[in-house]
């Protein structure tokens, strides 16, 4: 049995790692779905006055907010700003940092501390402040941009992780084979992506929550995507002032964002558990 | 008139590794520390010593996994660090090694198949059908199922693993391979079922092994000729015959007699040696192990001088003042 | 029961039955569980020690011979389980009855524990003075000063040179050698009465061995203690036990006086041990094998559990599964060749013969 299937094995008898896969599965399908399952237009204000904060009930199920907007459809679609970002811009950051990594692993000693002196210089700067200064600056920053900014500003721990582990590995034994089989570095490289592969997936669902977050923390001080497009940390911002007047305006898109970023913890925590090499007999 | 398949001279291997609370000083490991010998075809080698002493990397050294720092490996008359990338790699199809730890030598997220196939492709000795009849043919000769082929290491004993890895060197069709404490990590009954298999090759593909270990019996049970080593030099080297019944060095007496014989009538007299070997990065005066030596004829001359292997008897040679 | 040829199953030796052995193991069984099933690591293991004795646990990987070891200490771990019905009684006293606080106050000051890697089994940050006088303290109300006098004189004890300068150190200043005389010293400070010692020198070279086994001999003498060997090499048993088990299968399959066993093994399995190992005093020859692989814990072959592997299996051996079967005095195997010894012609060569 391959070393994949046995972690897949061992992933399914890990409860909270199956809760939290299945989950961010369903947070995924819902997302993609939003057209089909969502009962209004997220943007559309059908009546700002007479409908405006209305409490969950048969009609909106989620209620409204303050612009009479349906919240559970804006939460469905706020979900897919946060997932393509928390998606696209974790498994970006992990393929460049995996790249680096690895490059950086398998080089002479000189290029790879050119390498990794970089990434300690970049993992000094200060990642939020910086991507604040950026976004205040770009007024209308496009979607693509916040994903590509975020992604950039976040591969240098993958990067890290992954050239520690090319380290180790490539003073084992089965590397010497292959080296005494003839194996170039390209042989050896190849001997090794299988494992990076493995540690590069657990960086990469670890990241989503922490970027989701980010993003969300971002939207929040009314950077990034900007209204009306709804996004969970927009939303939570129209809600601040209806706290406790209308708790449904903010609570929700609170809420999935807990549920969304936990799921995803688990599902990395287990995956963590799962592929390692360690527990592998 | 061939010579050696194997001729290593004054071969040295030191490592410099940094030392000090912020590693500002360095220091020399001298793992390897001169070491000339010589295998034919169809011969083996037994090199026997302690942890530290140096045998794995003189093994590791001599298939230039690891940088000489001084000497030259000749294998059938070419000089192994004076050939290029390209040289080294054809050179590499005839020298093999079979390591220890049959757990990590072998990718654990790669088939047996795939693993025995690897020699074949990068030599292109053969594709294909031809390639997967090879894969199953090595290892039939080994004594694994052809059902191995998919399977993955985790699924294996240590000793189907050894076997596994034993396949994979035969793949190139080597005329040496360094074995290199290849069944220290096995049961009983499995390492016999190894050594066994090992011998069984050499009988027919005329191979010449150097077989590294600490293990003197086991040493004396494949080879011929046996050298002993102590910090990074061989102290005797010589006919196993010779070296079993008339051992000269104090530490090859030493070596034996703290072997314990599985038979509890034989009562012999242990030699205890004192202390515990010295550090290859500072290496005592004089003989390595005048420290530890309990000859009782060892004086200022020991301790001053370091001693020469020479001949004692026909092709048994020793580096000690006081041998005879 | 005295010198008969049925099945004995406590070995007491004649004239013995009055004293209370030092530790007695009756129908021990520990299982685990795994992905497969329940493996059925130790499965009906009797022993006995006796005081100031020296006996030997031999097998391979996997025969239980580890499990047994932390089975009398009841360190299985959360998953391991030690069977109802299982006995271990140490001077009389069944350990397993005992609640954890008793339990505690056995494990190292009756019961001492020694084990293979000595760098993992100290901490890495306390020095080993201090890990030693911990180890008093932990059985002994005797002050802080006491305790490690008792350290250092311990630590001389084991030829630890300059052991009061040496317990100011850390397990990582010291060599392989000294840190299993430290984990002796650690083990026998409170002059435990039985030493169990699971392969105390295979991780260490052969001349730091013989050091070692020295060691463990003149302590023995001193201190009057009984050493459980636990280990796989043959020639440590035979130069240091008085008396051998021989495990497979989570069982004992032979049990004799060391030189009652090495000059005529009476199990198949201990035959072809003995065999299989190189030795040192004979010239090279080929190794006679056993061939094929021990069996998972989880599926022990039905009947005697060394028949796949047994060059004499007949079908009884296929079916039934023996009892310890006595073939001499002090001399039991669990083998039905016991029974029929007629049978015991090879299909293969014997030994020594090339085919």
């Amino acid at each position: 049995m391959s070393p994949w299937r046995l972690a897949w094995r061992r992933l399914r008898v890990n409860r909270a790692a199956v809760a939290g896969g299945v989950l961010a599965g369903l947070i995924a399908l819902a997302t993609i779905a939003a057209p089909l399952l969502a009962p209004a237009d997220p943007l559309a204000q059908p009546d700002p006055v007479g409908l405006q904060n209305l409490p969950p009930g048969a009609g909106h199920l989620l209620g409204t907010d303050g612009f009479s907007r349906d919240v559970l459809s804006r939460t469905l679609y706020g979900a897919r700003v946060s997932l393509a970002v928390g998606l696209l811009a974790a498994l970006l950051a992990v393929l460049v940092g995996g790249g680096v990594g690895f490059a950086a692993g398998l080089s002479r000693p000189a290029v790879d501390r050119l390498l990794m002196r970089g990434v300690d210089v970049a993992l000094a700067l200060p990642r939020v402040f910086l991507l604040l200064a950026v976004f205040a600056l770009w007024e209308g920053v496009p979607l693509a941009a916040v994903i590509l900014l975020i992604a950039g500003t976040g591969w240098f721990e993958s990067s890290r992780l992954v050239r520690a582990h090319v380290r180790s590995l490539r003073d084992s034994d089965f590397v010497a084979a292959a080296r005494a089989l003839g194996a170039g570095r390209a042989g050896v490289a190849r001997h090794l992506l299988p494992h990076v592969g493995a540690t590069l997936i657990v960086c990469a669902t670890l990241d989503i929550g922490n970027i989701i977050l980010l993003e969300a923390g971002l939207s929040y001080l009314g950077l990034g995507v900007q209204p009306p497009t709804p996004t969970w940390g927009n939303m939570i911002l129209e809600g601040k002032d209806l706290l406790f007047a209308a708790p449904w305006i903010a609570l929700a898109p609170g809420l999935a964002l807990l549920f969304t970023v936990v799921a995803f913890n688990l599902l990395g925590d287990g995956l963590r558990d799962a592929l390692d090499p360690r527990r592998a007999r | 008139m061939t010579g050696p398949l194997l001729d290593v001279r004054e071969l040295a291997t030191h490592f410099t590794r940094r030392a000090g609370l912020f590693g500002t000083r360095t220091e020399t490991v001298r793992a390897v520390n001169g070491v000339s010998f010589t295998i034919g075809r169809h011969d083996t080698l037994g090199l026997v010593g302690e942890s530290g002493c140096g045998k794995t990397t003189l093994a590791r050294t001599i298939l230039r996994l690891v940088e000489r720092t001084a000497g030259e490996v000749r294998f059938d008359g070419q000089d192994l660090f004076a050939l290029g990338p390209a040289a080294l790699r054809r050179m590499r199809r005839r020298m093999q090694i079979v390591f220890q730890d049959p757990y990590a030598s072998l990718n654990p997220r790669m088939t047996i198949g795939r693993a025995v196939r690897e020699g074949l492709e990068i030599h292109e000795l053969a594709r294909g059908d031809a390639a997967d009849r090879r894969v199953v043919e090595l290892l039939d000769e080994v004594g694994l199922g052809a059902d191995a082929v998919t399977r993955y290491p985790h699924e294996f004993s240590g000793g189907q693993r050894q076997r596994a890895v034993v396949a994979r060197a035969l793949a190139v069709d080597p005329d040496f391979i360094a074995c290199d404490e290849p069944v220290s990590a096995l049961d009983v009954s499995v390492a016999a079922q190894v050594l066994n298999l090992l011998a069984d090759l050499q009988a027919r593909r005329g191979l010449s092994y150097l077989f590294v270990s600490h293990d003197l019996a086991v040493v004396r049970h494949v080879a011929p000729r046996v050298a002993v080593m102590y910090l990074g030099r061989f102290v005797e080297v010589g006919p196993a015959a010779e070296i079993y019944e008339r051992p000269k060095h104090p530490y090859t007496q030493a070596l034996l007699s703290a072997v314990p014989v599985p038979d509890p009538k034989t009562r012999r007299a242990r030699i205890i040696l004192a202390g515990d070997p010295p550090s290859p990065v500072h290496p005592p005066p004089g003989c390595p192990f005048q420290p530890r030596c309990h000859h009782p004829l060892k004086d200022a001359t020991c301790t001053a001088v370091r001693p020469e292997l020479r001949e004692l008897a026909a092709d048994h040679r020793v580096a000690c003042h006081k041998a005879d | 029961m005295t010198g008969s040829a049925t099945p004995a199953t406590p070995a007491t030796p004649p004239g013995r039955e009055a004293r209370v052995p030092l530790l007695e193991l009756r129908d021990l069984r520990v299982t685990f569980p795994v992905a497969g099933g329940v493996a059925r690591a130790v499965d009906g293991l009797d022993l006995l020690v006796e005081a100031g004795e020296t006996v030997g646990l031999v097998g391979e990987s996997g025969c239980g011979k580890s499990v047994t070891a932390l089975a009398i200490l009841r360190l299985v771990g959360p998953d391991g389980h030690i069977a109802h019905g299982s006995s271990v009684r140490l001077e009389g006293r069944d350990l397993l009855a005992l609640p954890g606080k008793e339990m505690r106050a056995v494990r190292g000051n009756h019961v001492a524990l020694v084990f293979q890697e000595p760098l993992s089994a100290l901490n890495p940050v306390l020095r080993i003075g201090a890990q030693i006088a911990e180890a008093v303290r932990a059985h002994e109300s005797v002050t802080r000063a006491t305790a490690r006098w008792r350290a250092i004189e311990m630590l001389t004890m084991v030829g630890l040179p300059e052991a009061e300068r040496r317990a100011r150190q850390y397990p990582h200043q010291l060599s392989g050698g000294m840190r299993q005389r430290v984990m002796i010293a650690m083990a026998l400070v409170c002059r435990p009465k039985l030493l169990i010692a699971d392969e105390p020198t295979t991780a260490l070279d052969v001349t730091i061995q013989a050091e070692i086994l020295e060691l463990l001999a003149e302590l023995q003498r001193k201190l009057g203690m009984a050493v459980l060997l636990i280990t796989h090499n043959l020639g440590l048993v035979a130069e240091t036990t008085q008396r051998v088990a021989v495990m497979y299968g989570g069982q004992i399959v032979e049990e004799a006086a060391t030189e009652a066993l090495f000059a005529r093994a009476a199990h198949p399995y201990t035959e072809g041990l003995l065999a299989a190992v190189p030795r040192l005093d004979e010239p090279r020859e080929r190794l006679r094998v056993i061939p094929g692989q021990v069996p998972p814990a989880t599926s022990w072959p039905a009947g005697c559990r060394f028949h796949p592997r047994c060059p004499y299996a007949w079908e009884r051996c296929r079916t039934e599964a023996p009892p310890l079967l006595e073939a001499a005095p002090g001399h039991r195997a669990r083998c039905w060749l016991v029974e029929e010894p007629a049978r015991r012609t090879r299909a293969d060569a014997p030994p020594g013969e090339k085919p």
